[in-house]
């Protein structure tokens, strides 16, 4: 018979937050220890969403990775479209046509207010403010319209190539374009009216996982976490990519490091992106958007049907796929979590020897426990919001 | 027959409203739930449910909590293991009577005279009918309280203990606040303050006490668990809060018992604050001077005046479903704060404002204070 041994003074209650939880943002796990509901120790899981990118993209030629890194950070995967092909481009030495240029530019800054409507949306709904969720839910339905006009998909999208995109924008892409600029201002004014003077949203969020902007670059902060401690960094404007040094735009920052300044650096984001996609739109050349180098772009489809060259050119590169050079690249993009960087090391054959890739919100999870410690469960909740993990892209 | 119903008028009477308004209430249920969702779509932009169709007819989505209902019935009991095999299943009932039993003590209408009985349009005619309602409504926190120890999930304890001690802090406002309406009115009795309401639209209790009203309206919220005081569900912390492990139809029990007792707040708020069943400017005397006094002329008269009730207490439940759909939820600790170091303070000072208007200003007013006796 054993004797159960247990310390009735010890008012701490353990409990768990997920797998299966409704404000986890996917399948994410705490293991928290609470005193009443003042959180004393947490202790994040990770890895219910591992899928195995890294391996998987060692199995493939170049090109089949780039369906993969769709489902890394499901809400913007666009972004994640351009940041592999943009490595892999980096990789090769490859120059892209002027069109794909801008329309990677349109659709990565689609895909960050695309992102930036679903965190601050859920954010706001794990707070109990379920209507701007809606607000917000009715804009990125028009831009999930336009993704879908552009490339038939609406979440997993794989609409860039190595060298360029896949199709070019239907006719009257461009115009469709233009009408949600002009209509998407209202929802963030709608939204913003509803939460940013709101006495309860304030309450909630002022002061709330807040971390300072040392603690902040030292875990590896980026994008709009890091910008709301007041470090003003961002990979469009500090590393130039693509043609984001051609357009004007600001980097929105503030100094508070907590809930509520994030939430006001991802609104502003959202009109900043609105701008770059004015100029965009306005300047947006014609021409190709896949580069002609025949040792990387598939040929037209007209000429596979007519020509041995163009079957055999075909034929090469599904089978054996674009071969980079020997070497190994890192290139990151500013995602709309943050730095979305990835490593490609080539061995010269026609598949990855590896992909590695560095998500943003694995960083603010290292940091989390510190960030709500002390603080209390609902806290939590809010806190989790804001960093937006998206288990996705955190656990690969 | 005839003779029975004549004789025992009263008895009658009292067996008939004691079965009509408890269904009533519980009938208010399902058009509460389709006002909820089509006010959020309306509110949210989108359009609601109102695809289910019975025939082709649609009813604005009065289908689909018909349909809810019968998924309620038809799903599976689940019972978690380490649940209390007893008090599991007493919870739901101990939240559902108060909720609707607080509404015994509401008047709805001007007493009617059939007969020469006088029927008085109320559940219960009680001496302290306020006390009374306030008392059962109260008593809501342990259905609560006990689903969340009984159903053994941590989840559904932290909600119950958040809700038992957000209903404690806030019933002691609760009590305070309306002190000023019952000093003013001079009576506990429900019937005597939606008289003293009668005619002009200023005696209504809301331009005598406007105070009072809007603390009893913020404290109204917080004891029927609305948004943004709905931290007993917590949904995005607490996944469901108290009622976590409940399914079916015993989940569907605290559903309705969440609405009933807005239901009853908004009809104590009508009461206390909105004249009542009380049209404005038309009184009960006028009412009957045109539809006179016979049966007809009464009926008619106290059909005019459940109408008036209806539309008020309908009307708050609408700013329910708004502010719901509009505000975020507060933290625990926030709302702890709310209720002691704001409501209360206001509640305390508003009464003794109250009192010493009363007593130094209105002292020889007949129609407020010492003057007026119920």
């Amino acid at each position: 018979m054993t004797v159960e041994t247990r310390d009735y003074l010890d008012s701490r209650m353990h409990i768990s937050i997920g797998p299966s939880h409704p404000a986890t943002h996917g399948t994410l796990r705490f293991h928290l220890d609470l005193d009443g509901e003042t959180i004393v120790k947490c202790v994040p899981e990770i890895g219910y969403l591992h899928r195995a990118f890294e391996k998987s993209a060692e199995k493939g030629t170049y090109t089949q990775v780039i369906p993969y890194t769709d489902r890394l950070n499901y809400c913007s995967s666009m972004m994640n479209n351009v940041g592999y092909c943009q490595a892999v481009e980096r990789l090769m030495g490859l120059q892209i046509p002027e069109r794909a240029v801008y329309i990677r530019v349109i659709i990565s800054e689609l895909a960050r207010i695309m992102d930036h409507l679903v965190c601050v949306g859920t954010n706001a709904v794990d707070i109990g403010a379920l209507t701007n969720f809606w607000y917000f839910f009715r804009a990125r339905e028009d831009i999930y319209e336009l993704i879908e006009a552009l490339c038939g998909a609406r979440l997993t999208t794989t609409y860039t190539r190595i060298g360029g995109l896949a199709w070019d924008a239907p006719p009257g892409w461009a115009d469709r374009l233009k009408a949600f600029i002009e209509k998407c201002p209202k929802t963030i004014e709608d939204v913003e009216g509803l939460l940013a003077k709101n006495r309860v949203f304030i309450d909630r969020t002022k002061g709330i996982g807040a971390i300072s902007k040392e603690k902040a670059v030292s875990y590896g902060f980026t994008g709009p976490c890091l910008r709301a401690t007041g470090v003003k960094y961002d990979v469009r404007r500090d590393r130039p990519y693509l043609c984001y040094d051609r357009f004007q735009f600001e980097i929105p920052t503030h100094t508070a490091g907590d809930t509520y300044a994030r939430f006001l650096v991802r609104m502003e984001e959202m009109r900043q992106s609105l701008r770059i996609l004015q100029q965009a739109v306005k300047d947006l050349p014609g021409g190709p958007v896949l580069c002609d180098d025949p040792a990387v772009a598939l040929p037209p489809k007209s000429q596979v049907y007519t020509n041995i060259e163009a079957i055999i050119r075909q034929f090469k590169l599904v089978i054996e796929g674009v071969k980079p050079r020997k070497g190994e690249v890192y290139d990151c993009t500013e995602a709309a979590n943050g730095e979305l960087g990835f490593l490609v090391v080539s061995d010269g054959t026609g598949k990855p020897w590896r992909v590695r890739v560095r998500p943003p919100c694995f960083c603010f999870l290292a940091a989390f426990p510190e960030m709500v410690e002390g603080q209390m469960l609902a806290d939590l909740i809010a806190t989790l919001g804001s960093i937006n993990i998206i288990a996705g892209e955190l656990d690969r | 027959m005839e003779d029975f119903l004549r004789q025992n008028i009263v008895l009658v009477s009292t067996l008939a409203k004691a079965i009509v308004v408890p269904i009533a209430i519980m009938n208010v249920v399902p058009f509460m739930v389709l006002l909820e969702r089509r006010g959020s779509a309306f509110i949210q932009d989108r359009r609601g449910p109102e695809r289910a169709s019975i025939f082709g007819i649609r009813m604005f989505g009065l289908w689909h909590t018909i349909a809810d209902a019968m998924k309620f019935i038809t799903k599976e009991k689940v019972v978690p293991a380490g649940a209390h095999p007893v008090f599991f299943y007493m919870a739901p009932a101990l939240l559902l009577i108060p909720a609707i039993g607080a509404f015994a003590g509401v008047p709805f209408a001007a007493d009617v005279t059939i007969a020469g009985e006088t029927i008085p349009l109320q559940v219960a005619r009680l001496d302290a009918g306020i006390l009374y309602a306030f008392g059962v409504a109260s008593l809501g926190v342990l259905g609560i309280a006990l689903a969340g120890w009984a159903s053994n999930n941590k989840f559904s304890l932290l909600g119950s203990l958040r809700s038992a001690s957000q209903m404690l802090s806030y019933e002691v406002s609760m009590g305070l606040t309306i002190m000023g309406v019952l000093l003013i009115y001079q009576s506990l009795r429900p019937e005597v303050i939606v008289q003293a309401q009668a005619g002009p639209i200023w005696k209504w209790g809301i331009f005598v006490q406007p105070v009072g009203a809007v603390l009893f309206l913020v404290v109204g919220f917080a004891e029927a668990n609305r948004l943004p005081f709905d931290l007993p569900e917590g949904d995005s912390e607490l996944v469901a809060g108290y009622h976590t492990e409940y399914s079916g139809m015993k989940f569907a029990i605290f559903f309705m018992s969440e609405y009933m007792s807005m239901v009853t707040i908004s009809a104590m708020v009508t009461t206390l604050f909105l004249g009542g069943w009380q049209i404005p400017f038309v009184t009960t005397e006028r009412l009957h001077g045109w539809f006179g006094t016979d049966v007809a002329g009464q009926a008619l008269t106290a059909l005019c005046q459940v109408t008036s009730f209806a539309a008020k207490v309908g009307s708050l439940l609408w700013l329910f479903v708004w502010v719901r759909w509009t505000q975020a939820r507060f933290r625990f600790d926030q709302l702890m704060k709310l209720g002691w170091r704001t409501m209360l303070p206001l509640a305390l000072l508003n009464l003794i404002v109250t009192a010493a208007v009363m007593l130094v200003i209105w002292k020889d007013d007949p129609r407020f204070g010492l003057g007026f006796t119920g």
